[in-house]
């Protein structure tokens, strides 16, 4: 009788390498950064006061905050009308959907905010259209600013937000949408009434999951917002390569985590997580 | 078989986002093949300058060659880890399951700016005792990618076990089939397409990694993603353009040969 304890070793032998290399690869200079948090410049808890009263931060929190906020709705009411009709349309129609949802996700960050550069510029595709039909004479600005950041970070974002809404839309048992069609219910009410209540599951772990990759969102605000429109990543990132300040870089990542992590407890209390698949 | 089906105004905006989704893809191609030096529209003739300097350029090559190797390193090591983590999980559920795959799969949730943050330190505390292993080398990217990557490898694994039937396991082990066995002629041949899926998403996305890279890397490592950075931020160069042009590409050929082999597969 091959016996519990050589299953218990067999089961030791095969998760340790992994578990091993986390917590040395990251658990313990996690662990490094938060005493970083606690001992630069000075040891106490001077960092995390600093966050509560400098203006920077302040301000820059709130405008993370904010753009993640819009970003949500953007993302989820964008996600939700292609995921009806990749989950719902004809054969063709869910092809072309999907098509159009995985093409973009499969594309690297750089490139698609690469893109939105060429096409909001000021020498870029939408300003040089609008000034040869004479719609306008000056370019308007598009790109290093907030506007930009949030197109560019909706577009990132809408499939992600189309996983847990299709997952939501798919199980929902579609006899209630047809009987409320027989009783008589026009399109739009149906719509409203029955089928929208009857995905809010999806919808809220869709706007969760959505507004938490917004709060640490670095490289398309960096590239759109072109230094304007500073967001908490990249305000890590100038506070550890450009006025080295490490302590309050590691303080900012800190609170990010632990926000996060109170986001995330929301999100399963909601959703279960083969919900969100 | 649904028929309840979208009506016009659900068609109608499906069509904008969809729209939306493809237009900076789309946007590129024109300004790959300005003749000019700068980001612009091309003005009359096109010019394939941009595409020539990819290869004639050493820096593009160069980073191309640097994000390949390491994309190949981290995805067999990540792949290697999840494969027999997962196996682990699958073949002896230990106690507390639901919290060492939570742990594993804390990369994936953490905002990846703390990831990168977090592998700073790492790799910085690494620089002074090993010169070739730390900050700013290949094989310190190279482990920060597997480290970045290996949830997603566990998560897709243990997916397609979880899609496995027991009883040929218990079978295997009722004939006297050693723990090595079962895991390697019985188990890992029924989930090959998931382990495979799982290294190809660790390459891929090491590949196009860049929020942690950007904190790990100055002068030396100069993945592909952080060149492209690097003339994004300064001086945008039209090279860029062609190099998205071409990876644009690379991913629709993928992903339609992908769903025409997933058409043949039965999968569930």
């Amino acid at each position: 009788m091959r016996g519990i304890l050589s299953d218990r070793i067999g089961a030791a032998l095969l998760m340790a390498p992994l578990l091993l290399f986390l917590i040395l690869a990251y658990a313990w200079p996690f662990l490094g950064v938060v005493k970083w948090s606690f001992t630069l410049p000075t040891p106490g808890l001077g960092q995390y006061h600093a966050l509560l009263t400098d203006d920077l931060v302040q301000s820059v929190f709130i405008r993370t905050l904010r753009i993640a906020a819009i970003v949500t709705v953007v993302s989820v009411t964008a996600a939700y009308a292609i995921t009806v009709v990749w989950v719902r349309g004809s054969p063709v129609q869910r092809v072309l959907a999907e098509f159009c949802i995985l093409v973009p996700f499969w594309i690297s960050v750089l490139t698609r905010a690469f893109g939105w550069v060429a096409l909001l510029s000021n020498r870029g595709l939408i300003n040089t259209w609008l000034q040869s039909i004479g719609f306008i004479s000056e370019p308007l600005t598009l790109v290093r600013n907030e506007f930009g950041v949030i197109v560019g970070m909706s577009h990132f974002l809408i499939p992600f937000a189309v996983f847990p809404l299709a997952s939501a839309m798919r199980s929902l048992d579609e006899r209630v949408l047809l009987a409320a069609r027989g009783l008589g219910s026009s399109r739009m009410r149906t719509f409203w009434t029955v089928f929208v209540p009857m995905t809010r599951s999806g919808i809220i772990g869709s706007a969760l999951i959505v507004f938490v990759f917004s709060l640490g969102f670095f490289v398309t605000p960096a590239i759109l917002g072109g230094g304007r429109s500073v967001m908490i990543a990249e305000l890590i990132y100038l506070r550890i390569f450009q006025s080295p300040d490490w302590g309050l870089g590691a303080a900012i990542s800190v609170v990010l985590v632990v926000f996060v992590g109170a986001l995330m407890a929301l999100l399963f209390r909601y959703v279960k997580p083969k919900q969100l698949v | 078989m649904p028929t309840y089906r979208p009506g016009p105004v659900s068609l109608v905006l499906a069509v904008v986002v969809a729209l939306f989704l493809l237009m900076p893809l789309l946007a590129v191609i024109p300004v790959s093949l300005t003749p000019s030096r700068m980001l612009t529209m091309p003005t009359g003739e096109l010019s394939l300058r941009h595409y020539r300097s990819l290869i004639e350029d050493p820096r593009w090559l160069d980073s191309i060659l640097l994000s390949l190797r390491i994309g190949v390193v981290s995805s067999a090591f990540s792949t290697l880890l999840a494969l027999t983590f997962s196996l682990g999980v699958w073949m002896f559920q230990p106690r507390f399951t639901a919290a060492l795959v939570g742990f594993v799969l804390l990369p994936m949730v953490v905002p990846p700016v703390v990831s990168a943050v977090t592998l700073y330190f790492l790799l910085t505390s690494v620089s002074g005792i090993s010169s070739f292993f730390g900050y700013d080398t290949w094989l310190g990217v190279a482990m920060a990618h597997s480290v970045m990557t290996v949830p997603f490898a566990t998560v897709l694994i243990l997916v397609s076990l979880s899609q496995l039937d027991r009883r040929i396991d218990l079978a295997a082990r009722g004939l006297g089939a050693s723990v090595w066995e079962r895991a390697t002629r019985i188990i890992m041949p029924n989930i090959k397409f998931g382990i495979v899926t799982a290294a190809l998403l660790s390459f891929v996305l090491s590949w196009e990694e860049i929020g942690v890279t950007l904190f790990i890397t100055s002068v030396n490592a100069i993945t592909l993603p952080r060149l492209m950075w690097m003339g994004l931020r300064d001086n945008i160069d039209p090279a860029i353009a062609a190099l998205s042009v071409i990876l644009i590409i690379i991913t629709v050929l993928v992903l339609i040969a992908r769903s025409l082999i997933a058409r043949r597969q039965p999968t569930p």
